[in-house]
């Protein structure tokens, strides 16, 4: 774990440019979103997306990752390695991705449900995304990590989801993992103090089951214990006095969604 | 992408080292070197072999680890 960092104004305004092409790699991701194709040719759009918008993949080669985006269907919960395995209609599918900008990291995710899925599991998606939203409103100066872990828990937990212990959000910025820690169960009041000029991820990781996950052989792939989907969905947000600043957003991918429905 | 909280586990103190570490033996059968933490050295709180400690470990280095809270 590295320290935490504090950015300055025009940080957060590089930042904010990082954040904003992941958000439209990810609305151009919902685009491709479909039964039949392969996790891997999403993480090649990713790549050459990227890479065409002066970027680069911030996943790739981070700690040994082998690919630019992190997919994970149904029952995985984070870090799924893209493969040969084609999406089919029904599954849900969480694509985590991230850009590096002149030196700036920026970092996000969302589920999406790929053709007819079940109403439980849609169910399961709307409530961990507005979690998220109950998250993102603590996140501001002022304000505790337990704020806004126990923001996420207490919404979830009315549901009897399962809230993934072992993983936690985090700092970002010039590092993809920064301090401090930011999980998605825990007590008012408690944790780092957010301040003005701190960069954090909010990633609310919610099993439909129960909580416990395991780690796979490839030392990437994270799924639930009891084999029930799990949803993730992922903002950067800035802290400053009064309103949250989220740099990402999921506008883009609400455009092609709303197209498509 | 996602990052992997510290993980709380139990142990036994096996034997004492020099500078407050300690051989601790984890109930998964884990034999690792631990440190007392800082506010246990504050408060002046000691642990000999044989006490019953929670330690809080970093799951990107599993050998080492931070002795937070000595059981009773």
């Amino acid at each position: 774990m590295s320290k935490v960092y504090y950015k300055s104004a025009d940080d957060i305004e590089q930042l904010r440019k990082a954040a904003t092409v992941l958000s439209q790699l990810l609305g151009e991701i919902a685009k491709e979103i479909k039964p039949g194709i392969t996790t891997l040719a999403l993480d090649k759009l990713a790549f050459d997306y990227i890479q065409d918008h002066g970027g680069r993949p911030a996943f790739l080669n981070y700690n040994g990752f082998p690919n630019s985006l992190c997919i994970s269907v149904n029952d995985q919960v984070v870090h799924g390695i893209p493969g040969n395995y084609e999406l089919r209609d029904g599954d849900i599918v969480s694509v985590d991705g991230g850009v590096e900008l002149n030196g700036y990291i920026s970092d996000s995710a969302y589920t999406f449900a790929v053709g007819d899925v079940k109403e439980d599991v849609r169910k399961l998606l709307r409530e961990t995304l507005v979690s998220l939203d109950l998250g993102i409103a603590q996140a501001v100066s002022g304000k505790r990590v337990g704020d806004i872990a126990y923001a996420v828990q207490e919404h979830v937990s009315q549901f009897g989801y399962g809230i993934v212990r072992e993983l936690v959000g985090h700092g970002v910025g010039f590092k993809l993992h920064e301090k401090p820690e930011v999980p998605n169960y825990g007590r008012r009041g408690t944790g780092t103090k957010l301040e003005t000029g701190l960069v954090i991820c909010i990633e609310p990781m919610i099993n439909l089951g129960k909580a416990g996950v395991k780690f796979w052989d490839d030392g990437w792939t994270v799924s639930t214990s009891d084999g029930k989907p799990s949803a993730h969905y992922e903002h950067m947000v800035a802290i400053r006095k009064g309103t949250p600043d989220v740099l990402t957003t999921f506008s883009y991918i609400e455009e092609v969604l709303g197209k498509k429905s | 992408m996602a990052k992997q909280s510290s993980i709380e586990q139990d142990g036994v103190i096996k034997e004492a080292l020099s500078n407050a570490m300690f051989r601790v033996e984890l109930e998964n059968g884990h034999e690792i070197v631990a440190h007392i933490s800082g506010k246990m050295r504050m408060h002046y709180i000691k642990i000999l072999p044989g006490d019953r400690v929670k330690l809080e470990m970093s799951p990107y280095d599993l050998t080492k680890g931070r002795i937070t809270y000595r059981y009773k």
